[in-house]
């Protein structure tokens, strides 16, 4: 017998290092199941190790995509299934900054409250990794997996405070709606894929060009109504005050702001990418969506008194706001979009951090009531709710209002007079609610309320954070022009 | 003979079928998530319709991704069943109504 070797076909063509694009997904698999493994032998009496970990995994996980994931072609992996390019590596790297922070504002809060298990870094971990997948999706299959690796981590999270019954009742009205969205996504996408015979997002944008027909249309419809699902846009809303208010504060950070990332690359991979060819249909859908979510996200929040409540439904309101970018169905309305997450995502990390720093053992504070006073009781933090306030309401010279001017501008630039005008007034009523914390903070008297006891080390990290709200509010020219270099 | 057309309109019909069954269902949320199953199984029917019709494996092998995803599904709804029953001792959907909006 000769020992001659027989290379299965399957293997030629592919060495490891052309999976290196992909090095950001495989060391955070890979991580996810060491953290896993660590803290069952591990983690049980010394719960900061996981913690540690994590953060220690997140941190070489951006240092290797800053080493091998920054490039400025576009490369095709797995028989075009993935995708890296410019946009993939900066979400990316957004990712795990947003992420890293938000782990930092959660620890004190979950610690008190005797919910610090590994497996909410596990699961966490799990959620960012479906966030990436959607990054670089370059087929609906990608883009499917991507969304449920997502949502089923994020499940999972909701429920997470076991000893809590409003968090379980979340977490199943969010599982039950979330799981029609998938069918809803699915079903969409199988009409997509019977009509054009494909399910890679490059010839999708292709094959479509031809022209409309019923078929098309009822597959675009399903999948712009589980998109706006995800995203939390009316009338696919119901979940998200409930899921808001009912998660713990930590978890709502996370669907808050790091899982935002995902929605705003689900919209640019399926819809802006993937249905290129026939922008006219689902424009028009985003379009409703998207004014019908400012609307009712903006005047519902005013009734409300809890600010868990009223932050969910200006997170409504805000995802009319990416929408509308969207639906200009042009470069420069997805640019302002990329640069309206990026802030809202900024602003909403500080704004929910504040929450947590507040709260205590027993008490949540997340009445608005709580609030009350707050300039006398600690001016430091009340000064930096008002920035945080300022910027979401779109005040000058914070970075909200640039990310909304420029989506505006975006809708000018397509010939939206109609819908920059409604843009415009529905914030100046969004206004209202933000600047009544504000004047709760300033103008009211604290009563019993007492002075917040918080850790030097929370209060650095928000300090860094507003500032960077600030800085990049005085300086807006630095993340538009990278958000036009990544979309170019 | 069995044509595409028909195949899509059993699915259609299905997956009509469990969007009702989800939104008539007030008792058990044991039922939803049976519904859940059978909204999924009606993509996968188009699925695998279209990619028998087109004469291509790729609708397929989706198919056995969203199978393998499904059981997920569903073990982490049942997960949380079981959390919602111990907390509530019931899971009744009307009973879902502590938070309000």
């Amino acid at each position: 017998m000769t020992g001659a070797i027989v290379v299965s076909p399957l293997v030629t063509g592919m060495s490891l290092s052309s999976l290196l694009p992909a090095i950001p997904e495989i060391s955070l698999a890979i991580s996810a199941c060491l953290i896993l493994l660590v803290d069952v032998y591990f983690g049980a009496g010394r719960r900061g190790l996981t913690a540690t970990l994590t953060m220690l995994a997140l941190l070489v996980g951006a240092m290797l995509t800053m080493q091998y994931g920054m490039r400025m072609d576009r490369i095709l992996l797995f028989h075009s299934l993935y995708v890296a390019d410019p946009l993939a590596a900066f979400l990316k790297l957004a990712g795990y900054i947003a992420m890293a922070t938000a782990l930092f504002y959660s620890q004190d809060y979950l610690h008190t409250r005797g919910i610090h298990g590994g497996e909410y870094y596990v699961l966490c971990l799990t959620a960012l990794l479906g966030i990436f997948v959607l990054i670089s999706a370059n087929s609906l299959l990608t883009v499917y997996l991507g969304i449920e690796l997502l949502s089923l981590s994020l499940y999972a999270l909701v429920a997470f405070d076991r000893e809590s019954g409003i968090a379980a009742e979340a977490a199943i009205k969010y599982f039950v709606l979330g799981a029609i969205a998938s069918g809803a996504l699915l079903y969409g996408m199988s009409m997509l894929y019977g009509m054009t015979g494909t399910l890679d997002l490059d010839q999708l944008g292709t094959t479509v060009r031809h022209g409309p027909d019923a078929g098309l249309i009822i597959g675009i419809a399903f999948v712009v109504a589980a998109v706006a699902f995800k995203l939390g846009a009316v009338p696919f809303h119901m979940w998200v005050p409930d899921v808001y208010q009912g998660a713990p504060t930590s978890v709502t950070l996370y669907i808050a702001t790091v899982s935002n990332l995902g929605s705003f690359a689900l919209i640019l991979r399926l819809l802006a990418h993937g249905l290129a060819g026939l922008p006219q249909i689902w424009t028009q859908m985003l379009i409703a969506v998207a004014v019908l979510s400012l609307l009712i996200g903006n005047l519902t929040a005013i009734a409300q008194t809890n600010l868990k409540r009223m932050l969910a439904y200006s997170a409504i309101a805000n995802a009319g706001f990416v929408l509308l970018g969207f639906a200009t169905g042009q470069i420069a309305g997805y640019q302002a979009a990329l640069n309206f997450t990026i802030a809202y995502v900024l602003t909403t990390l500080a704004a929910f951090g504040m929450i947590l720093m507040l709260s205590r053992s027993g008490f949540e504070h997340d009445e608005i009531a709580d609030f009350k006073g707050l300039s006398s009781r600690d001016p430091l933090l009340a000064a930096l709710m008002l920035v945080l306030m300022f910027s979401t309401a779109g005040v000058p010279p914070f970075i909200g209002f640039w990310a909304k001017l420029w989506i505006i501008q975006a809708l000018l630039g397509s010939g939206h007079v109609w819908l920059a005008t409604f843009a415009v007034l529905i914030s100046v009523v969004g206004a209202f609610y933000y600047l009544r914390v504000v004047w709760y903070m300033y103008f009211e008297d604290a009563g019993e309320r007492e002075r917040p006891d918080t850790r030097p080390r929370m209060r650095l990290i928000l300090l860094l954070n507003t500032a960077a709200v600030t800085v990049m509010g005085l300086l807006p020219n630095a993340l538009l022009s990278i958000c036009e270099r990544v979309i170019p | 003979m069995i044509t595409l057309g028909h195949m899509l309109t059993l699915s259609a019909v299905l997956f009509a079928i469990s969007v009702a069954g989800i939104f008539l269902n007030r008792k058990n949320v044991l039922l939803l998530l049976m519904c859940i199953e059978l909204l999924l199984l009606a993509a996968n029917f188009n699925f695998v319709a279209f990619s028998r019709y087109l004469g291509q494996l790729d609708g397929q092998i989706f198919v056995f991704f969203v199978l393998t995803v499904a059981a997920a599904e569903s073990a982490i709804g049942l997960a949380i069943l079981v959390v919602l029953f111990r907390e509530r001792r019931s899971i009744n959907v009307e009973e879902l109504n502590r938070l309000q909006g």
